[in-house]
Order: C-alpha cells, then structure tokens, then sequence
C-alpha cells in the first residue's frame, strides 16, 4: 500500500506554520493533523476498526462531512490535487464548498477527473473508475457503526466487535428477507473487512460494494459527530454479508445511462421538464462526460455541450 | 427358585419423629426401633391403628421422608443402598429403578394424560413410547377405566378413579421393589379383586410388596407376613 | 451422559460491601437434573444465579462447568468471548421479564434464529425452518414467525424465550422466576411444557423460584434459601412433605396444597 500522500502531508507539517493572520495549512493546526494521522494509521493497521479519534469543530456543520474533510486535511500535502464528489457529482453544493475550502485553506489544486485526483472526498458514491495505487478515497461518514441500529449501547457494540459476535448483525438481513422476500437494504450495506471487522461502507449504495473489495487504493472513512476513524487498506478484502439462498447483488438498473449508454454504472433519476419526463444518468458525472467524450452515446445524448453542467 | 430368601428391603432400627416449629418446636415421635426385612416374592403388609406411623415408614423407604435414625437397605442389583444416607441423585435413580410406590393419593400433573402419566414410569425404564402406551392401555382397561378418560388429564376424575391411574402408574414398571399404600381404599369389590390380581403377578413374577391394606379381605389374600407398626410405637420418646 | 458433574459449586461467597448476597454455597448438578432454588425475595437466590452463570464474580469459592470437550473449567477463568460462546451455545436463560431475554422489536423467527446465525448457519431457509420447528416445540403458531413478541402475550413471550434459549440444544439451563406475573392457567401450561422439554433433552437446570409448586412440578432436588445462605436441601418431594428447617416449614405451611 501506498503512504505517500501521508509522506507529502507529513513534509508538508516541516515546511512551517502560516503566517498572521493566515490560516493554517488545510486549516486545521498541526498538533491536531499529527492526532489525526496517528489514527489513520492505527486505522489502516486494522482494517475496518472503529478508531476513536478527538474530532475538531470545522467551520461547517455536521452535515457537510466534517471527519471526512478533517481526514483530507490531515493527509493533504501541497502536491496532492484534489477531488470533491457528492453523491457522484462535482457541482453541487456540499461538493463545490469542500473543494473551495481546502483551494483556499491549503492552495492545492483541484480536479474534476477522477485519474487526475491523488485525493478524492466523497459522499454517498465511489468513482466508476477503479481507484488507482496512488489515490486515497476519502468518505464522509454520518453514521460509523452499523450495528448501532441494532444495539444502542456503545459499551455492548465495542465488545461485540472485540469477539466478532455478529449474529445479531444477520438478524438485521433476516429480518429484512422475512419482511420484504429479500435483502431490502440498498445503501448502507454492512461488509465484513479482511474477514473479521463489519463495518459500515457509509451512505454509498450497495452498488459500490464490490469497488470496495481489492480495491488498490487506500480508502479512509472519516466520522465527524461520532469521532470515529477507519480504513480498508489496499489489496484487502470486503465482503459483503448475506445468507447463502440470498446472495448479495448490487442494484441493478433496467436501463443504460441516457447521455453515454453505460451499462454497468450508478444510475441516478433525473426529472427533465415539469411534465413528469425523467431520464436516468450516470450519478458519476465524471465517467458519464469521459464518456461521451470518448464517442458512447445514450439514447437521448445531444451534441455539443454537455446536457448536465459541467464544473466550472 | 431361590429368590425367597433374597432380602430386597432390611429395615434396622428405624426412627422418625416430627417436630413441629410453627408449634413450638413440638416433637411427634412416631415410630423407633424399625425392624424387618421384606424378599423377593412376597408380600409384607404393615398392620396398626390409624396414625400408627404406617405410611410414614412407607414414605421412608421411598425417601419421601427423612429417616431419623437407622438404616433402610435396599438390594439394588448387586449393590446395597441405605436409603437413610443415600445422596438425592441416588434416591432419584433408585426410584426409576429398583423402587416403585402407590401413594395413597394421585398427585396430578397439569394437561398430562391419565395414559401418559401411567407409561411414564416404564418408559424412564426404556420402553419405548409406543409400547409404553399400549401397556399403560392395557392396564387402564383391566383396572376398568372407561377408555374415553384416558386421553384426560387425571385431575378432574373422581378419587377411585384417580386411585385407579395411581395404581396403574405403580404396577406398570418393573421396581424390585412395591410400596402400596392403600391402593384399595376407595376401589369397589371389582376393582379391588383386580388389583389383588395384579400384586400375586408381582409377586409371581418375583417382585417384593410392603403395603398397607386397610381391608381385611385384601389384606388376607395378599398377605404373606403381617408386621405390626404398634410394636414400633416411638411411646414419648424424643424424635431426633 | 457422563457420571461427572456438569456444573458444581464450592463454597460460593458474594458479599456486597458488608452485605452479603449468598455463602457457603456448595452443589454439584448432573446432566438431566433440575435444582429449584427457593427462598423469599432477598434470600440471595438471585445473587446465586448469576455467580453461576459467570455474569458476576464470586468473592469466595468457584463455580466450575464442564465444557463439551469434556474439560472442567472455573468460570471465572473463561475469557469474555469464551462465556458468551457458552451463553448462545451449551448455556440457556430464562429470565422473568422476557423483555430482558428477548429482542421485543424482532421477528419471532429472528429471535429463536439469532443463536443460530451467531454460530455460523447463513442459510435462510434452513435458520427460518429450524425456527419454525421450534415455535411448533414451544406450541406457538408457526405461522406468525414474521410477528414480534411485542404483539404476543406474556405466556407466549415466555415460550418464545425458551425457543430462542432452545435452539442450540444447550446442556445448562438457568431461569429466574420463569413463571413469575403469569396468570395461573398460563403458568400451568408453561411449566407442562418446561418439563417435557427438560426431560426429552435431558437439560440440566438451575430454576430461581418463590413459588413451590413450580419447584414442586419442575425439580428433582431443591435448595431453600434464606439471608444468603442454603438452610435446607434435599430431594424436592423430601423437602416439601418433611422440611425440617423451622424456615422451610413456614414456607411450606403458608401455601394451602403444594
Ligand atoms: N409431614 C408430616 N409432618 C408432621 N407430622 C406428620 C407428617 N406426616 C405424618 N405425620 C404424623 O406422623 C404420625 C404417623 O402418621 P402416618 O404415618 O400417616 O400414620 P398411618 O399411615 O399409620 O396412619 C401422625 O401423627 C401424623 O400426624
Ligand atoms: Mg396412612
Ligand atoms: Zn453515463
């Protein structure tokens, strides 16, 4: 696995601190980075670990994904370039923001390509483009523990994670097959990392699942609210759980994407005119314009500029 | 046939008193100096007064109650046991065993059936259900049940026919050992000659019976030897 | 069945502070066997239950249990992932409130099917029909497997727990007050079904009970209990018709037929 951008962060700390009046490198000071990247670390030492981590207060709420900007910051060095996706896009708000925000804050540069990336925060998505060695997945996480819905108390969920005593965690899937006549949870999925740790994968849908697994790239979660740290390393496996007579599929979509013709991408619904049209596109922006661009078309592509805004 | 001069049972100084603390601490002594041995193949039948202390010798043997002082030594295959200090396990076991009893009343087992409750004991002795059932059918039918109560839980049937399951229950193991406690007293003449029936095909087949027959003509056609509690009357003595 | 104790307690000790919870406990427990424990309320009978079932530490003495390899460990030497692998496979509780021993929000198969998946089965059909099997062994319609145990009555809840408890055929049951707030004619019934389900597995139990006739209709031995300490014990039926403690007396007397 790769710890360069780590490297680049870690020099980045030697160079100095800001000036008056400025702010610090990635905003955030760096006793508080070198605390944060101790936990990265301990993080990647045991994959899928929940790692206790004291989160900062950001200049942004909750919401907005606090641990994974604090994560960024904390890995960040002035050669990284990066990328902010929410829910797969560039150019909505949360996403336009974050990246502002470290622009200013650590003067890095940011893309919207996915290969061109060394760092990518990410809400609710992972790029359709497989992560690369030298990339690190940065997820904003809301909700760290997936068996929080199942046992409220803290004390119980670290000790059931301490004996890997999941049963109760298949009781969840049970549950939902004797429901609905399957595994109705579509994002959120729990996986089981390097065969022992059930982690949460955040809000990514279940779709994402599979990127997870092998994946080259370092892929941090960063849980602001519940002060949690933890990481799938590259190379490692995550599995995600279900029954042997209900296997885990990922969602599948009855159409391809309208603008590029994909057929094994994310697609997200979008309304086109106030006549109840809708189309479905690819939710990763980025792959969907490679695309077109590279000449896939979908059944209601138009040439010229893109039908969706790109990020100015 | 040798086995009449087995001594199944030995009794050998036997005591057992009551004391009664919600009433002072008020000692009944009941009966002292327990003698007698009962073998394989006969019928020995406590005889005394009502209150004597004849059931409690009954319920001592059984280990339903303590015994104060002596020894009840029972023939458990090869082995002798002394009911008086055997562990509970072992009382447990020898009552699946080697000792069966007909208490004097049915004590019910809620929602069991009167032909469950019959099998239970053979098959805690290895017969298999079926089995088990058909004897506990057939025993229920010579002690003249009427058959649609066999299905019924006992606790609503009258007292003779309660008595009538409890004697079944006891009868239809194979114990080395028979405790009957009046297992006649609220039969009519017809069902009391059956169970007279039933004790001689114990007999007959080996088994040693210490009862209690409080009718005179039971008691002569089954009895093999009379011993008279009265003579073990614990008179004032202290119970232990 | 082997000839050796399952479970046995020497001279178990808990003191609260000054206080004592329960001493000078020593029992040993053969498989197929059931030991009532009954005292009033405050008699430490409580306190006993859980020294046994490893959730609290004895002060004094030791509990020891025969694990199925047929090695007799101390439980309090068992690690944490050791006692909780006995707790969803060779251990069972029972426990009053089923609230505390049921999950009221999950399915009724969910619930008897937990023990199940925590040691490993991950087939649907065979966890949800092996739950089915035993909501039938319990006298629950199977047919409302999907239900939860908030929707089903107290008698019910109460012969769900002892499915969920169940389902891994453990050696060791403990319950605490296991009829305790049912009507009468529930009781009866559960108390029927306990001890069939008892005798055709051949569980060893540890029954916490105020109530004579469950000790009288469930047990072959009992343990009276009073200020922590074991005044009297011995065959149920010994102990029922003949008590000899002036305590055991009262306790008999003040119920009309046991
Ligand atoms: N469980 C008991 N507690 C106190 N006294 C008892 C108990 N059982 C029997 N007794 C007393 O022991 C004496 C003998 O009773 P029992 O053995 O029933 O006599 P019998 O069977 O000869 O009529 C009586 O005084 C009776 O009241
Ligand atoms: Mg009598
Ligand atoms: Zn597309």
């Amino acid at each position: 696995m790769t710890l360069e951008p780590m490297r680049a962060a870690a020099s980045a700390v030697l160079e100095g601190g800001p000036g008056e009046g400025e702010y610090n490198f990635a905003y955030l000071d760096e006793q508080t980075k070198r605390m944060i990247r101790r936990a990265i670390l301990k993080a990647i030492a045991i994959p899928g670990y929940q790692v206790p981590f004291a989160s900062r207060d950001m200049p942004m709420p909750y919401g907005w994904g606090t641990g994974g900007i604090q994560v960024t910051a904390a890995i960040l060095g002035p050669d990284d370039r990066l990328k902010v996706i929410d829910q797969g896009a560039d150019d909505t708000t949360n996403a336009v923001s974050i990246r502002a925000f470290f622009a200013r804050t650590a003067g890095v540069e940011t893309t919207t390509r996915t290969h061109e990336a060394s760092v990518i925060q990410t809400r609710h998505r992972i790029p359709e483009l497989a992560l690369g060695a030298d990339q690190v997945l940065v997820y904003q996480v809301p909700i760290p523990e997936p068996l929080r819905f199942l046992e409220p108390r803290e004390t119980e969920t670290r000790v059931m994670h301490a004996l890997a005593d999941y049963g109760l965690m298949h009781v969840k899937l049970y549950e939902d097959i004797a429901t609905h006549g399957h595994i109705a949870k579509t994002y959120d999925y729990p996986v089981k990392v390097e065969g022992r740790y059930v982690m949460d994968p955040s809000p990514t849908p279940k779709f994402d699942n599979p990127k997870m697994d092998n994946c080259a790239g370092l892929q941090l979660f960063g849980a602001g609210r519940e002060k949690r740290i933890y990481a799938i390393p590259p190379f490692t496996s995550v599995k995600s759980l279900d029954f042997e007579d209900y296997p885990f599929e990922p969602n599948k979509f009855d159409a391809p994407c309208a603008l590029c013709g994909a057929t094994d991408t994310y697609l997200d619904e979008v309304i086109t005119d106030d006549r109840g049209g809708r189309m479905f596109v690819c939710s990763d922006t980025d792959h969907c314009e490679d695309r077109q661009a590279s000449g896939h078309r979908g059944h209601l592509h138009v040439d010229g500029p893109a039908a969706r805004g790109t990020v100015a | 046939m040798t086995t009449e001069q087995t001594a199944i049972l030995r009794l050998r100084d036997v005591a057992k008193g009551f004391v009664i603390h919600l009433q002072g601490g008020l000692a009944i002594p009941v009966v002292a100096n327990v003698s007698f041995e009962v073998r394989a193949g006969e019928c020995v039948v406590l005889g005394g007064p009502s209150g004597i202390g004849k059931s409690s010798i009954l319920k001592m043997v059984y280990g339903n109650y303590r015994i104060d002082r002596g020894e009840a030594l029972v023939a458990d295959g090869g082995e002798v046991v002394d009911i008086a200090s055997a562990m509970p396990r072992r009382l447990i076991g020898l009552r699946r065993t080697t000792i069966g009893y007909v208490s004097q009343f049915l004590r019910a087992i809620p929602r069991v059936s009167a032909r469950d409750i019959v099998a239970e004991p053979a098959m805690a002795q290895g017969m298999g259900e079926v089995e088990a059932r058909a004897k506990a059918g057939e025993l229920l039918a010579r002690l003249n049940l009427p058959e649609r109560l066999w299905s019924l839980p006992p606790a609503t049937f009258s007292g003779g026919e309660q008595q009538r399951v409890n004697i079944a229950r006891g009868f239809i193991a194979e114990h080395p050992l028979l405790l009957l406690d009046e297992p006649t007293a609220s039969l009519d003449a017809v069902n009391r000659a059956v169970v007279v029936g039933l004790i001689a095909d114990k007999k007959a087949a080996g088994t040693a019976i210490l009862g209690i027959f409080h009718d005179e003509d039971v008691r002569e056609r089954v009895a093999d030897r009379i011993v008279d509690v009265s003579g073990f009357a614990a008179h004032g003595e202290a119970a232990a | 069945m082997s000839d050796q104790p399952l479970l046995v307690a020497e001279d178990l000790a808990k003191y609260f502070g000054a206080r004592v919870g329960c001493r000078e406990v020593g029992f040993e427990l053969y498989e197929g066997e059931v030991l009532a424990v009954v005292g009033e309320s405050g008699s430490g009978k409580s306190t006993l239950l859980r020294l046994l079932s490893g959730q609290s530490e004895p002060t004094r003495g030791r509990v020891m249990y025969r694990m199925r390899d047929g090695v007799t460990r101390d439980i309090v030497s068992l690690s944490e992932a050791e006692r909780r692998f006995l707790f969803r496979t060779d251990w069972g509780f029972v426990h009053q409130d089923a609230a505390a021993g049921l999950r009221m929000g999950v399915s009724a198969g969910g619930n008897v099917g937990e023990r199940l998946m925590a040691v490993g089965w991950r087939h649907y059909g065979k966890i949800r029909s092996e739950a089915e099997t035993w909501l039938e062994r319990v006298e629950i319609d199977p047919a409302r497997i999907d239900e939860a145990p908030k929707v089903f009555s107290g008698g019910m809840r109460q012969r769900l727990q002892i499915a969920r408890n169940l389902v891994t055929s453990p050696r060791l049951m403990f319950m605490d007050e296991p009829t305790g707030g049912l009507d009468v004619s529930v009781q009866a019934r559960l108390l029927d079904l306990l001890r069939r389900l008892v005798a055709d597995m051949g569980l060893a139990v540890v029954v916490v009970t105020h109530d004579l006739a469950v000790a009288r209709l469930l047990s072959h031995r009992i343990m009276v209990m009073k200020e922590g300490r074991v005044i009297e014990t011995g065959l149920t039926d010994q102990v029922l018709d003949d008590p000899r403690e002036p305590y055991t007396q009262l306790l008999v007397s003040s119920i009309l037929q046991v």
